[in-house]
């Protein structure tokens, strides 16, 4: 049994190996910058029921158990009677997919001989999907991009020529999402050979007992790991900006012994713009922070995933459904880690942190020449920049640091190098932590202008202005957001704008909220604040 | 050739190797004193040569590398440091890349800036992305800032500019306002030492120069002078990270250079051999007590990247040390050493590191105290290493211990007796290690069929085969001498320096006079490194990082001329899509193709060393006594043989499942690995019936 038992471990290990190769490879030949800096992709392997059993580890939680839930549907909507030997399924389907249409996953099936033995999958953000382009603008999920149902990208090895054809003509940059889609089909295709190979060393005619062996596994550890959370029900109600108006996020969540519900009823409705979540993307950022709370060290597979589920009425803003527009769901998806941990801070004092900056503030523009009579070439930008985390009940919070995105910023010389902008500031913003034992984490000034000759379209699309990130447990609230141009002129923080050719826009980033009543700060370290200006 | 010296500072050891007149090598191990460093080296260099009968004065060469500057770093026991950067930007390296380096761990503690931000000022001044003054250099601001550094007494200055790659006037400007004030004070600017592109990464690299300059330029010199007052009047030479040797004058203005020396030394030593037995592609496996350092080497070269990241804070985590951009020979290096300890996890699964047990208290079988069952501790349990011939450390190995901190640690806790939780450890930090070098390969753009391993530090020889056979790879190289294989690979570096400058192009809009331009520069700048320690023939190399535009990850393109025609775009593209096609399987037609980073390499030209061919097996020896070890073929415990690797004549095959002892390591043979003395005392395995080319069937 021990020599099994070891044997079982080894085969867990090199699945994910596997899965990280494959993920690396993703990360290296992407051209959608939230793939390459934010690792908004993932990779994994399936049963053949469908069923998650190991998923490389990748930088963003959005993907959490989206992906994990997509392939059921292709085995579904395929139809179990027409998977072959060299097919490859993809789709965007934001609700049977990842939540939005610039996430486009790739399904293959994994045969030996003619037995199909499970599946790989795996999602990546593309550049461009068509419509109205990224935003939050359309106001159905039609003026969002081509919309592909789950269907063949090729059947027995032979592609699908008319669909390739039909991308083609239907996103702006073609070369880049068709490359990205043969780049994701590629990374299945490293991976199926793998597990093959896996199958003849170990001598195993299928996974479907290492998939038990590692179901039962997690299973044990997960509920180990919810044990100690009290048994009830815990509320919380957040307040953010929204876009057209704030934004109420209301979470009742109930710990039972099979595991934690989350049911949004009580959030606001759903808006005319395309902030709105699919739940499967709520449900997504809910499990990331029970998790990263809980069980830090588990696995996301079926087993750990399978007991956090979620419910929202129809027609709240966290239950999108079609036609609603839904492109930019990651601005309010963010926001329901901070909810949902907000909840259960009451059973888990010592290990919940102050809500954060959040949402991340993406700066987002397409320069376009200032005078419409010079003929330059537009230019798309985009630039990821994050506020303060949240302070912990022993430590402060993060400076300038996503949480919990795991997106990354990008070199200012970089970003210069390739579009018409200079970034004149980007700096800590001092006295932006809310106050504390543990003092929130510092946002971040940003000034960044036009330069030869464009000006900038802007899609605003700011959080915690009106709202800032509250403290806990005595803790201060973190500093609000704020936007504007460098004369002083106000910009909003939402929607369409310009910044004209010799202005700069400032953006100050929200700090994080405080942990902990002030009074109790260790004075060493409110010394330090001072005299790194952190505090002044 | 005269008799040539090198030395390795390791954390704890001090090797140093003494290259004799005949060719042979001896070495010998001393403390690492880290009171006065010099002192160690003083000491090992003197013993070796009075144990071998040599005068100091007949030494011709010293090579040093050591880890002064990799633990000041670490340690934070560099120079009061203060950096000096564009206004708007004084945060660059506190802010980071803005990510988590661990999703999912809430307590998260992101590492310190090497400066604290009540030590960084900023001054008006701007230029843009082509090198054009956006905002002219403000000399009153500057005079104020040199004002506050003289004030508070600082003794080392960092200087970052924003796109100082590109035009580093700001930087000189500033570097010469600050001399006139403050002549004696030490002085780094980014435009010299790290002129890349992506200002996170060149700030660090400029901070952590400064940081260390004062510290290693002192130590070097009072080094050079101690030797001569010694005797040694011979040229002294440093390795830096990219594995070629430099001046004691250029080491000390370039200090940051020095940094992962050492490692770069182990894989010098396995591209050695790699070009002695014509294996044009290797995987260099270096095992030591607390790490696996794995590396390519195609060619007989090992593989160079343009940044590493030191002093990770979480040990071995990817983005929680500090990067540093400086050409240095690339390997992947995981917490998977002798010392590395077991534990379950959660999940009941076994885990084997980060953490290491140290030479002090050391693994559970040393008995000194350490009760964590260790990879050491679980190769004991097996059979593999021996209680009385373990190393040469006077250390007696008790199995008691080992077998009780196992169970304690590992088969407790998973229902198992102490020796299927032995097997465990072992199979799982051999897992690790096969995990880690396919991914490393992967991440390289390399398949590893074909590859040849070559396995040395202490660790290595005891978990190679299983390696071997796990990877598929057909034979491996056991080098004589392994334990101390950085100090020899010293006394194979060339003399080399790679220079290394930003220059983002379109190919579409190529201007090859401009690209010819600064591969002249580079050119002449590596060379002037290069002479001060040479007179030799020389060799260039050039080198081009390109990507598709809108991607975020360069790939090094190797350039054929350094003058560019007409056509030079078009050949440049189609340089670039064959690379990309090794890397990634296939190219993308029709999309813009960027350069990014130029490189020029200069270094002396390398005599490939005699090649050596393979010797079969004459005799087949069997071993003068067995003992039950644990075959890592058939997972049998099975009476096998040891034998003395002295003992073992050129020619002479021995087959697993046994051991093949020294003092240094063991070499552990499954039950179809076979072993063949070579005429340089290496040992050549291969799987019996899978015999390498060249090697003759048993």
């Amino acid at each position: 049994m021990s020599t099994e038992e070891v044997r079982n471990q080894i085969m867990w290990n090199r699945l994910i190996s596997v899965l990280e190769e494959q993920a690396l490879t993703l990360v290296r030949t992407a051209f959608s910058t939230s793939v390459r800096e934010a690792g908004d992709l993932s990779a994994g392997v399936f049963d053949r029921r469908g069923r998650m059993i190991a998923q490389a580890v990748t930088g963003t939680p959005g993907h959490v158990n989206t992906m994990a839930a997509a392939v059921p549907h292709f085995i579904d909507d395929i139809g179990p009677e027409r998977i072959y030997p060299g097919d490859v399924y993809l789709t965007n389907d934001p609700w049977k997919g990842t939540g939005h249409l610039h996430d486009i996953t790739v399904c293959t099936p994994v045969f030996v001989g003619e037995t199909l033995i499970g599946f790989f999958a795996s999602t990546a953000h593309v550049v461009d999907v068509g419509g109205r382009g990224y935003g939050p603008d359309g106001t159905e999920i039609y003026e969002e991009g081509i919309r592909i149902p789950i269907m063949k990208w090729a059947e027995r090895g032979e592609l699908n020529h008319d669909l390739v054809n039909i991308l083609r003509n239907n996103v702006r940059e073609q070369d880049q999402v068709l490359g990205d889609i043969h780049g994701l089909a590629a990374s299945n295709e490293t991976g199926r050979r793998r597990l093959l190979d896996m199958l003849q060393e170990f001598s195993l005619p299928d996974i479907d007992d290492l998939a038990e062996f590692i179901f039962e596994r997690t299973s044990a550890a997960t509920m180990a790991a919810l044990t100690p959370v009290k048994k009830g029900v815990y509320r919380n109600q957040m307040t953010v900006d929204g876009y057209e108006e704030p934004v109420d996020l209301v979470v009742e969540l109930t710990v039972t012994d099979e595991g934690m519900h989350a049911d949004f009823t009580g959030t606001s409705p759903l808006s005319n713009f395309g902030i709105n979540v699919p739940i499967v993307y709520a449900q997504a950022y809910f499990t990331y922070g029970m998790l990263v709370a809980l069980a830090p060290e588990l696995p996301n597979n079926y087993a750990s995933l399978r007991p956090f589920t979620v419910s929202a009425p129809d027609g709240v803003i966290l239950n999108a459904q079609e036609p609603d527009p839904v492109s930019v769901r990651h601005v309010l998806g963010h926001f329901v880690t901070d909810l949902c941990l907000g909840a259960i801070a009451q059973a888990l004092p010592d290990i919940v942190p102050a809500e954060g900056a959040g949402a991340l503030w993406n700066f987002q523009a397409s320069a376009r020449a200032a005078d419409p009579t010079d003929l330059l070439p537009p230019v798309e930008m985009l630039m990821f920049n994050s506020g303060g985390t949240g302070a912990r009940p022993t430590l402060d919070g993060l400076t300038a640091t996503a949480f919990p995105s795991g997106v990354m910023t990008m070199s200012a010389e970089a970003t210069e190098q390739v579009g018409p902008i200079i970034i004149w500031r980007k700096e800590i913003r001092e006295n932006s932590g809310g106050a504390g034992e543990f003092r929130g984490g510092l946002g971040q000034i940003i000034e960044v202008g036009p330069t030869d000759g464009y000006q900038f379209e802007f899609s605003a699309m700011f959080d915690r202005v009106e709202n800032p990130a509250r403290g806990r447990f005595g803790g201060e609230d973190g500093a609000a957001g704020k936007v504007y141009l460098d004369d002083g002129s106000p910009f909003s923080a939402k929607g369409k704008q310009i910044v004209p050719a010799d202005r700069r826009l400032v953006l100050e980033l929200p700090g994080g909220g405080g942990f902990g009543d002030p009074a109790d700060r260790d004075p060493a370290a409110h010394a330090n604040d001072e005299a790194q200006g952190y505090v002044s | 050739m005269g008799v040539r010296i090198g030395a390795d500072v390791g954390g704890t050891f001090t090797d140093v190797v003494i290259e004799l007149a005949d060719g042979s090598f001896e070495s010998t191990k001393v403390l690492t004193t880290h009171g006065g460093p010099e002192e160690g080296i003083l000491l090992g260099i003197e013993r070796i040569a009075s144990e071998h009968g040599v005068a100091m004065a007949s030494v011709e060469q010293i090579i040093h590398g050591t880890t002064l500057a990799t633990n000041a770093l670490i340690e934070r026991r560099g120079a009061l440091t203060a950096l000096v950067t564009t206004q708007g930007f004084r945060d660059v390296i506190e802010t980071r890349t803005e990510g988590r380096f661990e999703q999912y761990d809430l307590n998260i503690v992101l590492p310190t800036p090497l400066i604290e931000r009540k030590d960084r000022f900023t001054i008006p001044e701007r230029l843009n992305a082509r090198g054009e003054v956006l905002v002219p250099f403000d000399e009153s601001a500057a005079a104020e800032v040199i004002d506050t550094i003289a004030e508070r007494g600082y003794e080392a200055v960092a200087i970052g500019f924003l796109h100082s790659y590109r035009n580093a006037d700001h930087e000189r400007r500033f570097r010469t306002m600050l001399l006139d004030r403050l002549p004696d004070i030490s002085v780094s600017i980014s435009a010299e030492v790290s002129p890349q592109m992506r200002e996170y990464e060149r700030f660090n690299t400029v901070c952590a120069n400064a940081y260390v300059q004062p510290l290693m330029a002192s130590y070097l010199f009072k080094l050079a002078e101690e030797l001569k007052v010694r005797g040694a009047d011979c040229p002294l030479y440093l390795i830096h990270s990219g594995g070629g040797l430099v001046s004691v004058e250029t080491a000390a203005a370039f200090p940051v250079r020095l940094v992962e020396s050492g490692p770069a030394g182990g894989a010098i030593f396995a591209a050695d051999l790699a070009a002695r037995y014509g294996r044009d592609r290797v995987l260099s496996y270096d095992m030591g007590g607390t790490t696996a350092k794995i590396a390519l080497i195609e060619d007989y070269t090992p593989q160079t990247a343009k940044t590493f990241e030191v002093a990770r804070t979480t040990r071995f985590k990817k983005g929680s040390g500090m990067p540093i951009s400086i050409p240095v020979i690339e390997m992947i290096e995981i917490g998977a050493g002798g010392g590395s300890i077991a534990s379950v996890d959660p999940l009941g699964q076994i885990r084997i590191g980060p953490h290491s047990a140290g030479s002090e208290p050391g693994p559970a079988a040393y008995d000194r105290g350490g009760t964590a069952a260790t990879v050491t501790d679980a190769n004991l349990e097996l059979g593999r290493l021996h209680p009385d011939t373990f190393g040469a450390k006077d250390i007696t190995l008790s199995p008691e211990r080992a077998a009780e901190a196992i169970a304690a640690a590992v088969g407790g806790p998973l229902g198992m007796d102490h020796h299927d939780a032995a097997v465990g450890i072992a199979e799982v930090v051999d897992e690790n290690m096969t995990n880690a070098a396919r991914v490393h390969a992967v991440e390289n753009g390399k398949d590893l069929a074909g590859f040849s391993m070559i396995a040395f530090g202490g660790g290595a020889p005891l978990h190679a085969s299983r390696l071997l056979d796990k990877l598929g790879l057909d034979e491996m190289f056991v080098p004589a001498g392994a334990g101390v294989g950085s100090a020899i690979g010293f006394l194979r570096a060339p003399f080399a320096y790679e220079a290394v400058r930003s220059l983002y192009t379109r190919i579409d809009d190529f201007d090859g006079a401009a690209a010819s331009r600064l591969l002249d520069e580079l050119t002449q700048e590596a060379e002037m490194f290069v002479r001060q320690g040479t007179d030799a023939e020389l060799v260039v190399e050039r080198q081009v990082s390109m990507r598709y535009k809108g991607q975020g990850w360069e790939i090094p393109v190797r350039l054929a001329t350094a003058e560019f025609d007409d056509f030079a775009a078009e050949a440049l593209g189609a340089s670039f899509t064959k690379a990309y096609e090794e890397f990634f399987g296939r190219a993308i037609d029709d999309l813009a193709i960027e350069t990014v980073s130029w490189a020029v390499r200069v270094a002396s030209v390398q005599h490939h060393p005699e090649r050596l061919a393979l010797t079969g097996a004459t005799t087949v020896v069997t071993a003068p006594t067995t003992r039950p070890i644990f075959d890592p073929v058939t997972r049998e415990t099975v009476e096998s043989g040891v034998i003395e690797r002295e003992s073992l004549e050129p020619g002479d095959a021995f087959s697993g499942p046994g051991v093949i002892v020294e003092s240094q390591t063991t070499t552990v043979l499954g039950s179809h690995h076979v072993a063949v003395m070579q005429a340089d005392g290496t040992l050549l395995i291969t799987r019996g019936g899978t015999s390498a080319s060249g090697g003759e069937r048993l």
